[in-house]
């Protein structure tokens, strides 16, 4: 790959010198310790008189702290990371005159792409691991108990899948980079897709449930079950709500299925109600595991589209 | 001067959104020369040198740059040949050795020989005292001459110059010419330069190609234009009435 590890470099340090990721990252990071620390604080005085039950420490991503939990913030705002880091990765440098430069150099065309999307990635991860770190650290002095290994294990996971998240939004972004000239056009686009996957689709799901089965009538299960079922394959469409899917099952060992009860089968019930204990760590990477292959498959697909427009574009419009 | 052939085409050419860019292009370049690329804009100039570097592919026909296809093998071409495109940018962030180091890196050179050729290539075009300037801060003359630079540090046999004078004031475009000549002098390197100045070309150019619509439509020393167009001897001519000559007949 030639020029690949050039091209990594500089995008990389590019990414740590400027004043758009450190704006991000303050305002990630301080909104993460606000909220951990929220969650600490009642944590501390609920768990005060009663014996520590298991997991606690994975309570500081899933409880509410005011007004979301950290999984839920993340699924809302992690989207903005991947676009505001790469939603003007090519056009910049279309515009400015550097990609030509850049490509009469002996390096293939595709290390240009790569070593862009490769130090997105690894910025993402770096900022996720310094946060998890972080609320990690204060967990470990506010609520007084050391994460076991299990635990360890499921931040971890959590950790993989939020980078693989937050990778696609910037899959998307370098597409729209491609696709559009100007960086406000590209932006604006981003914007709209991350609205229309977070906010619309929700709600859109409602409104197509209710349109198919209107007014479900609380005497008749079916009505309300098909309601669900609707509400639920429609809103899978939006990545946000694989991950939140994803990461509130892999975070919170006591929920046992990625699905909302009312869609549980009879057996799926009757063993939630029989084993009311935790599920080990591999039953739930088990029960989620179509939800993480299923944010990858996304993911690539959305660089491959890139990476296919990219290497076809003529250097004349470049 | 016969020298070895470096560059040569045979029926080159380009066609984008079935417009023709390119026609049937043939023409060569020998080592040593510097070869005044002329014709309107749009004439197809650029694309002939992009397809040479092998950034674009040809629709049909055959290109050679020093016995390689770029078709074939675009990277080695791209790393025996120095490009500066027209209207090309730098990282503003960056200092002049940042940007020639990180053109060196791309070009794989170990660091010894990198900053020893960039320190003699920021040298040459009269850089080295303002090389630890960002390039945001540089004048469009100073970024032209960095350009010259980024192109010295590869050693190249060949270099294409894209209008190198484009947007430079009467002293930069004197400076950008000697210093061009004195590379085809002392460096031995084969230069394609396009530009619109016509007396700047007729100074340092040993051949030139009048480019119209895609089509070459001559070829060759500027003496020997002239003798056929405008039946003048030698001295007695400007390239100016040369071209207006060829671009009213096309």
């Amino acid at each position: 790959m030639h020029g690949l590890k050039a091209i990594f470099k500089k995008e990389l340090s590019d990414h740590f010198s400027s004043y758009r990721f450190m704006i991000l990252f303050a305002l990630i990071t301080m909104v993460s310790l606000i909220i951990a620390y929220m969650v600490g604080m009642t944590m501390r005085e609920e768990l005060a008189s009663v014996a520590k039950p298991k997991y606690v420490f994975l309570m500081l991503f899933t409880s509410r702290g005011g007004l979301f939990s950290l999984v839920q913030f993340i699924a809302f705002f992690g989207p903005l990371i991947g676009l505001i880091l790469g939603f003007d990765l090519i056009n910049r440098e279309r515009n400015e005159g550097t990609l030509s430069r850049l490509l009469s150099q002996p390096v293939y065309r595709d290390s240009v792409i790569n070593g862009k999307f490769l130090a997105g990635v690894v910025t993402i991860s770096i900022m996720m691991l310094s946060i998890v770190l972080l609320i990690t650290g204060l967990g470990l002095r506010m609520a007084g108990v050391i994460p076991g290994l299990d635990e360890i294990w499921r931040m971890g996971i959590y950790l993989v899948i939020s980078i693989i998240y937050i990778s696609f939004w910037l899959g998307v972004a370098i597409l729209f980079s491609i696709l559009f000239r100007g960086i406000a056009t590209s932006a604006l686009a981003a914007l709209a897709v991350w609205i229309f996957f977070s906010f619309f689709v929700p709600l859109g799901a409602t409104i197509i449930a209710d349109a198919f089965v209107p007014d479900p009538n609380p005497n008749n299960p079916e009505a309300i079950l098909t309601h669900a079922k609707i509400q639920k394959a429609i809103s899978l469409v939006s990545p946000m709500q694989l991950y939140s899917d994803a990461t509130g099952t892999i975070i919170d060992p006591t929920r046992k299925t990625t699905r909302t009860v009312i869609l549980m089968g009879p057996l799926e019930k009757l063993s939630q109600a029989r084993f009311a204990g935790p599920l080990t760590l591999g039953m739930s990477l088990f029960v989620v595991m179509p939800y993480i292959l299923l944010l990858i498959a996304i993911t690539a697909i959305c660089f491959a589209i890139s990476y296919t427009i990219f290497m076809r574009q003529e250097i004349r419009s470049l | 001067m016969e020298n070895r052939i470096v560059i040569e085409t045979e029926e080159l050419t380009k066609v984008y959104n079935s417009e023709v860019a390119v026609d049937h292009l043939t023409f060569q370049v020998r080592e040593g020369e510097v070869f005044g690329f002329l014709g309107p804009n749009g004439a197809g100039k650029t694309t002939t040198l992009l397809m040479l570097l092998g950034l674009t592919e040809p629709t049909s026909g055959k290109a050679r740059v020093l016995g390689v296809d770029p078709v074939r093998d675009p990277i080695k071409v791209k790393g025996m040949i120095g490009y500066m495109p027209e209207n090309m940018g730098f990282y503003r962030d960056l200092d002049a050795i940042q940007t020639l180091r990180f053109v060196a890196e791309l070009n794989g050179f170990p660091k010894d020989i990198a900053e020893e050729r960039i320190e003699k290539a920021l040298k040459t075009v009269g850089l080295f005292e303002d090389s630890k300037k960002k390039v945001g801060a540089y004048s469009k003359g100073m970024r032209q001459r960095l350009g010259i630079a980024e192109l010295l540090i590869k050693e190249p046999k060949v270099a294409f110059l894209d209008e190198p004078t484009l947007g430079l004031d009467p002293d930069g475009t004197n400076r950008m010419m000697e210093l061009i000549e004195r590379l085809s002098r002392e460096g031995r390197m084969t230069v394609i330069l396009t530009s619109h100045l016509l007396h700047l070309v007729q100074r340092i150019c040993h051949r030139v190609g009048i480019m119209i619509k895609g089509k070459m439509v001559a070829q060759g020393p500027m003496e020997q234009l002239a003798k056929e167009k405008l039946g003048v001897g030698a001295e007695k001519y400007t390239l100016e009435e040369i071209y207006m000559k060829y671009f009213k007949e096309a």
